[in-house]
C-alpha cells in the first residue's frame, strides 16, 4: 500500500534530521522577536510578528510529521494558523493605515497617545 | 359615642388639605378651610361634653368611656400599643378648653395674620397641632399619649419657628424643640420603666385600683427608692418639660417669637398645660403608690411659681411677662396637684388645679390676644414704647383688664375662685407653703398690673402712626373669651371633675378669700400708684433692690447657666474628645486607606505606560522566567 502519508514519511524521514527544522524556526522566532522588540515602524513590527507565527506553524509541522505520522492535526493546525494571521493581517493594517492617516507616519509610539 | 373620632379627624383633615394645597389655595380659602374644620370640631366637642356629662353615673361616679380603641403595635406578646379615644371628666374638660381656645385663636389669626407670608401653612399647622392636642388628651395609652405629646412639640416648634427668616425665631424654635426634646427622653424612659414592670400601656389597667400589676415595681429597687417611684419621678420630669417647670422653664419665654395667637394656642393656654393633665392623669398611681413623688411636684410647682412671678415684675416685653406669668401659674397647679389627695375634702387640690387650668387657659388666652391685638395696632413689644392707649382701643382694654383682673384675683372673676380653691388645698397641706403661694399670688396681681397700667394708662407716647382698634375678627374673641372669664367660676366645678369622680360641692374657706383678696387688692393698688400717672418704668427701684432687680431682669441667669453647662462643659470638654477620636481615628482610617491605594497606584502606574514594545519585553521575560521555573524546579 501506498498511500500520500507514507510516500512522506518515508522520503522525508531519511533526508533531513529534526533538528535542522528546529534550527530554522529557532531562527525565524528569534528574529520575529527580536524585529518586534527593535522596530518602531508598526508595519516592520507586524512582519516580525508573521516570522514568529511561521516559525510555529513549521514546528506544526515537523512534529506532526515525525511524532504522528500517521495523522494531520498538526498540518491542519498550520493551515488554521495561516488563515488567522492573514485576517489579523488585514485588520492590522486596516489599524496602521488610520494610524498612518492620523499621524503623518507609522511609528509605533503614536500609540501611546491612546491610552486613557 | 363613637362621633368624637371625628373630632380628631376634621382637624387631621384640615391639616392635610391644607399641607397639600397650600400653593393652589388663597388666602380666603385657607382660612375658611382651617377655621371651618375648628368650628366643626368646637361644636361636636361642645356636644360630646354635653352628652358625657349627661351620661347617667355609675354609683354616683362619673365613668370612662372608649368609644374607640384598636391595637396598633405589638411588643412581644403581653405588651401592645393601642390607638384609641378615652373619655372621663378630665378629657372631656380638655375637649372643650381646647377647642374653644383654637377656635377663637383661628378666628382671630384670619385678622392679625391677614396678608402675612405663608398664611396657608400658617393654618396647617394650626391644624396639626389642634390635631395633635386632642390626640394627646383623648389617649387611652400612655405611648398613644407620648406620640401626641411629640407631635405637639413638633407643631410647636413649626409654629415657633413660623417667621423662619428670622434668627432670632429660628433660635428660639430650636431651643423649645431641643429642650423639651430633652425632658421627653426622661418620659420615654419613664414609661419604659413603668411598662416594663407593669406590662401594661393601657391607663385603664394601671388606673383599675388593681394593686398586683404594681407588685413588681414595687419591690424592686434601684439607687434607694423602688422602680415605680423612678418610673413616675421619670415620667413627671417629661410633664415638667412641656409645662416649663423650674429648670426646664427656659424656652418658654423665647418661644414668644413665635406670631402672638400661636403664643396665646399653645404657650399660654394648651400645650404648656400638657404636664399638669399628665400628672392629673397618672394622679391615682402618684397619690396611692408614690406620695414622695407628688411632695416633691409640689415643692417643684411651688418653687416655679414665685421664681417666675419675680422674674415676671421686671420683664419689659409683654409677651415675656405673660410667658413667665404662665410659668408662675402652672406652678400654682402643680402645687395643687401635689398637695392633693384622693378622696373628699382632701381631694380640692386636684379639683383646684384642673379648675385654675380651665379658667387659666380662658384668661391666658384672652390676655395673649389682647396683647397681640396692642402690638398689631403699636407694632412692638416693648413697654416702653406703650402708654395711654385705653383710648385708642377701647374693646382691647375692657377685655384686657377683664383678664387681669382674673388673673390677679378678684372676685367674682373667674381667677378668683380656682385660685382660691388651689390656696385653701394648700393651706390644708402646710401653712408656710400656703403663706409662699399667697405671696405668689401677690405678685401676680403686681405684676399683671403694672402690666395693664404702663399699657394703657401712664404717660402719653408719641406714636408714629395713631394707634386704631383692631379688625372686628380679631376683637370678636376677645369678647367671647371674656365671658368664661367673668363668668366661669360659678361654673360648679366640684360637680364635673373631682380626683375620684364623684361629685364634691365646693366650700368657700372665707379667711383664706379674704387675705388673699386683700393682698391682691393691696398689690394692685401699689401697682396703680406705680404705674398708673407717675410712668415709673422698669429702669428704676430703690437702691438697696438694684442688684437684685438687675438679676431678676436677667432671669436670674439660668440660660446663662444652661450656656456655661452646654457650651463650656458639653460642647468644649466632652464633643472635643470625641471629635478628636472621630477625625483622627474614624476619618484618620479611612483616609489613610486612601492614601496608601493613591500611593500604591502612583507607583504602578508605570507599568502601564502603553509602549506595546515594553510590554512585549516584560511578557517576553515573564514567559522565559515561568519556562525557567519549569524547567529547574
Amino acid at each position: 500500500m501506498n498511500t500520500m502519508g507514507d510516500f512522506w514519511v518515508v522520503n522525508a524521514g531519511a533526508a533531513v534530521p529534526v533538528v535542522a527544522y528546529q534550527l530554522v524556526s529557532l531562527i525565524l522566532f528569534f528574529a520575529g522577536i527580536y524585529g518586534f522588540l527593535t522596530r518602531r515602524n508598526i508595519m516592520m513590527m507586524l512582519i516580525s510578528v508573521e516570522l514568529i507565527l511561521n516559525a510555529a506553524d513549521i514546528n506544526f509541522a515537523v512534529f506532526n510529521r515525525y511524532l504522528y505520522p500517521g495523522q494531520m492535526d498538526g498540518m491542519f493546525f498550520a493551515l488554521f494558523t495561516i488563515a488567522i494571521a492573514a485576517c489579523e493581517t488585514a485588520v492590522a493594517i486596516a489599524i496602521i493605515i488610520n494610524v498612518y492617516r492620523n499621524f503623518g507616519n507609522a511609528d509605533v509610539d503614536n500609540l501611546k497617545k491612546m491610552k486613557g | 359615642m363613637e362621633y368624637t373620632l371625628l373630632i380628631l379627624l376634621f382637624p387631621l383633615t384640615s391639616f392635610i388639605v391644607l399641607g397639600l394645597f397650600s400653593n393652589r389655595l388663597s388666602h380666603k380659602a385657607a382660612g375658611i378651610i382651617g377655621t371651618g374644620a375648628l368650628l366643626a370640631m368646637t361644636l361636636l366637642s361642645f356636644y360630646a361634653a354635653w352628652d358625657y356629662f349627661t351620661t347617667p353615673k355609675a354609683e354616683g361616679f362619673y365613668q370612662t368611656l372608649i368609644p374607640f380603641n384598636t391595637p396598633w403595635l405589638h411588643m412581644g406578646s403581653h405588651l401592645h400599643i393601642d390607638m384609641g379615644i378615652l373619655l372621663d371628666p378630665i378629657s372631656v374638660m380638655m375637649l372643650v378648653v381646647i377647642s374653644t381656645v383654637s377656635l377663637m385663636v383661628h378666628i382671630y389669626s384670619l385678622g392679625y395674620m391677614k396678608g402675612e407670608k405663608g398664611f396657608q401653612r400658617y393654618y396647617g399647622f394650626l391644624s396639626l397641632f389642634t390635631f395633635s392636642m386632642m390626640g394627646l388628651v383623648l389617649s387611652t395609652n400612655i405611648f398613644q399619649m407620648y406620640i401626641f405629646w411629640e407631635l405637639v412639640g413638633v407643631s410647636s416648634y413649626l409654629l415657633i419657628g413660623f417667621y423662619y427668616t428670622r434668627p432670632e425665631a429660628v433660635a428660639a424654635s430650636k431651643k423649645a424643640f431641643i429642650v423639651t426634646r430633652f425632658a421627653d427622653m426622661f418620659f420615654l424612659i419613664g414609661i419604659l420603666v413603668l411598662s416594663y414592670y407593669t406590662q401594661t400601656f393601657d391607663f385603664g389597667t394601671l388606673m383599675s385600683g388593681n394593686e398586683t400589676i404594681f407588685q413588681h415595681a414595687l419591690s424592686t429597687r434601684f439607687l434607694g427608692a423602688s422602680a415605680l417611684v423612678w418610673a413616675m419621678a421619670l415620667i413627671f420630669i417629661g410633664g415638667a418639660g412641656k409645662s416649663a417647670l423650674f429648670p426646664l422653664h427656659i424656652w418658654l419665654p423665647d418661644a414668644m417669637e413665635g406670631p402672638t395667637p400661636v403664643s396665646a394656642l399653645i404657650h399660654a393656654a394648651t400645650m404648656v398645660v400638657a404636664g399638669v393633665y399628665l400628672v392629673a392623669r397618672l394622679f391615682p398611681i402618684y397619690v396611692a403608690f408614690t406620695p414622695e413623688v407628688l411632695e416633691g411636684i409640689a415643692w417643684v410647682g411651688a418653687f416655679t411659681s414665685m421664681f417666675a412671678a419675680v422674674i415676671a415684675i421686671v420683664q419689659t416685653d409683654i409677651k415675656r411677662v405673660l410667658a413667665f406669668s404662665t410659668i408662675s401659674q402652672i406652678g400654682f397647679m402643680m402645687v395643687a396637684l401635689g398637695v392633693s389627695k384622693l378622696e373628699g375634702h382632701e381631694g380640692l387640690g386636684y379639683m383646684a388645679s384642673l379648675f385654675h387650668l380651665f379658667t387659666h387657659a380662658m384668661f391666658k388666652a384672652l390676655l395673649f390676644l389682647g396683647a397681640g391685638s396692642i402690638i398689631h395696632a403699636v407694632h412692638s413689644n416693648e413697654m416702653e414704647r406703650m402708654g395711654g392707649l385705653r383710648t385708642y382701643m377701647p374693646v382691647t382694654h375692657l377685655t384686657f383688664l377683664v383678664a387681669c383682673l382674673s388673673i390677679a384675683g378678684i372676685p367674682p372673676f373667674s381667677g378668683f375662685f380656682s385660685k382660691d380653691e388651689i390656696l385653701a388645698a394648700i393651706y390644708g397641706y402646710h401653712t408656710g407653703l400656703g403663706i409662699w403661694m399667697t405671696v405668689a399670688a401677690g405678685f401676680t396681681a403686681f405684676y399683671i398690673f403694672r402690666l395693664y397700667f404702663s399699657i394703657f394708662w401712664g404717660k402719653q407716647t408719641q406714636y408714629a402712626h395713631t394707634p386704631h382698634e383692631s379688625p372686628r375678627s380679631m376683637t370678636f374673641p376677645l369678647i367671647f373669651l371674656a365671658i368664661p372669664t367673668l363668668l366661669g367660676g360659678f361654673i360648679p366645678f366640684g360637680h364635673f371633675v373631682t380626683a375620684n369622680r364623684s361629685v364634691y360641692t365646693i366650700h368657700p374657706d372665707w379667711p383664706i378669700m379674704f387675705i388673699s383678696v386683700l393682698v391682691s387688692l393691696t398689690a394692685i393698688f401699689i401697682a396703680r400708684k406705680m404705674y398708673q400717672y407717675a410712668g415709673t418704668k422698669t429702669g428704676e427701684a430703690s437702691s438697696g433692690l438694684k442688684g437684685f432687680q438687675k438679676a431678676a431682669y436677667h432671669r436670674f441667669y439660668v440660660d446663662e447657666v444652661y450656656l456655661f453647662i452646654t457650651k463650656k462643659i458639653l460642647f468644649n470638654g466632652i464633643a472635643r474628645a470625641f471629635a478628636w477620636f472621630d477625625h483622627h481615628v474614624v476619618d484618620g482610617s479611612i483616609n489613610g486607606l486612601a492614601s496608601v491605594t493613591d500611593w500604591v497606584s502612583i507607583k504602578i502606574r508605570g507599568f502601564q505606560s502603553g509602549e506595546i514594545q515594553w510590554y512585549a519585553y516584560i511578557f517576553l521575560f515573564g514567559t522565559l522566567l515561568i519556562t525557567a521555573l519549569f524547567l529547574f524546579m
